[in-house]
């Protein structure tokens, strides 16, 4: 038995309003549990990226609830959310969004300093973290001076540095050809196998996708379809 | 394709039983093309037929015995390496029917199929990927294998996207078909209510 960690109930996001208002999101109803990967597709403009930034606390749905570890998003002051989004949420994004002006140890150490952590301990945490996705050796090399793949890789240990409960991506291959897009998919997926992280991966790409325990398909703001979850992989290998 | 140029291929080494002809097979597509073993000496007894086989001299003890391949064979096996696919020799694409179908039939709810279809395409396409993850190490051309039905799976998805769109430029229904929709919608309410009772 997994444990929630992300759970969005009757979501609602509605831009603007009267005769011009556009509703992103009707009614969005979504549970990613400890250890799950769920991938959210859809065509554009099917509310993907608004799900996932009410997900992560950094848009203010219309309507619905939006809890993550057991705290409700939507009746949380400003500074608890973006407290706990510093403690327990990671964003990954299609355009790393690294700090050029900083290291890679420093990009990664940043929301642990802007959490009251002193910067020699958050440093070790931010190298703990580039370990674990496989390049310590690049911890004092600025992001210009970095591949495209070794940016999100860095963007990834910024996301997963501490103690993160929910991981967020949008779009995370999206800059990388398909074997390095390969390659960071294994890494979301790592995290949550071995970490029990849940993570929510928003992509266009089907094969991406299927890296997910679950699919679930978004249309004009409505979930219209799921895939997964699969089997366990004792039955499928019994069935071959 | 044919197991026929499979086990060809086996066979171009050395002699081999029809047993291990299968396992080979198998093990060669990573159990991806499941034969059984009786398909296995049919084939085996139509090369013969046709010059490309023949009963080798060993023989196990238990009367069951050892196939070689044949000059014939090898030329067969070579002509087979060289020449490309056609897309035209492979089995008509049942799904592409069916779209195609439900679009000139009145009253089907084309983008419900699509929608359907995609989740289950995806749904193999999970597990295939699976079976990737943890078949990593598990030799070249088994990974060749299934990549190729990730491929194709993943292809599909693009096409039923492609459909899709297509579909909500172009399709507006007419008043007609609405009525015909209406028709099936309401033959179908009947039935279930036959089923009911």
């Amino acid at each position: 038995m997994t444990t929630t960690i992300l759970d969005i109930r009757n979501l609602t996001r509605v831009h603007g309003s009267g005769e011009q208002a556009v509703h992103a999101l009707r009614g969005v109803d979504l549970s990613v549990g400890s250890g799950e990967l769920v991938a959210v597709m859809g065509p554009s403009g099917s509310g993907k990226s608004t799900l996932l930034t009410c997900a992560g606390g950094l848009d203010q749905p219309s309507g619905g609830e939006v809890i993550v570890d057991g705290n409700d998003l939507t009746t949380l002051s400003r500074n608890a959310v973006a407290a706990l989004r510093r403690r327990r949420i990671g964003y990954v994004f299609q355009d790393f969004n690294l700090i050029p002006a900083l290291t890679a140890a420093e990009n990664v150490s940043l929301p642990l300093e802007l959490d009251g952590m002193r910067a020699r301990a958050a440093r070790k945490y931010a190298e703990a973290a580039l370990g674990e996705v496989a390049i310590p050796e690049l911890a004092d090399r600025f992001p210009d001076d970095m591949s495209g793949g070794q940016r999100q890789r860095v963007a990834i240990a910024r996301a997963i540095v501490g103690e993160r409960r929910l991981l967020l991506a949008d779009e995370p291959t999206g800059a990388l050809d398909s074997d390095t897009g390969e390659a960071v998919l294994q890494l979301l997926r790592d995290r949550c196998d071995q970490h029990g992280i849940a993570g929510v991966l928003v992509t266009h790409d089907a094969r991406h996708a299927a890296w997910a325990d679950r699919v679930v398909y978004l249309r004009d703001g409505v979930l219209v379809g799921q895939s997964g979850p699969l089997p366990e992989a004792d039955v499928l290998l019994e069935t071959h | 394709m044919s197991i026929k140029h499979g086990l060809l291929a086996l066979l171009r080494a050395e002699a081999k039983y029809g047993y291990q002809l299968r396992a080979e097979f198998e093990a060669a597509t990573g159990s991806t093309w499941p034969l059984n073993i009786g398909q296995v000496y049919t084939t085996l007894t139509r090369l013969e037929r046709d010059g490309l086989v023949e009963a080798a001299t060993g023989d196990g003890g238990d009367g069951r015995s050892m196939y070689e391949i044949t000059d014939a064979g090898r030329a067969e096996l070579v002509s087979w390496f060289e020449t490309p696919v056609t897309r035209e020799a492979r089995p008509r694409d049942e799904l592409a029917i069916k779209l195609a179908l439900a679009l000139a039939v009145p009253g089907v709810d084309v983008a419900a199929v699509v929608q359907r279809q995609r989740m289950a395409t995806m749904q193999s396409l999970q597990e295939l990927t699976r079976l990737k993850r943890v078949s990593a190490d598990g030799g070249i051309s088994w990974l060749l294998v299934i990549e190729s039905m990730i491929f194709a799976a993943e292809a599909e998805i693009r096409w039923l996207d492609h459909c899709e769109a297509m579909l909500s430029r172009q399709h507006k229904p007419k008043p007609g078909q609405q009525k015909a929709a209406q028709q099936i919608r309401s033959d179908r309410h009947q039935t279930d209510a036959g089923a009911k009772r």
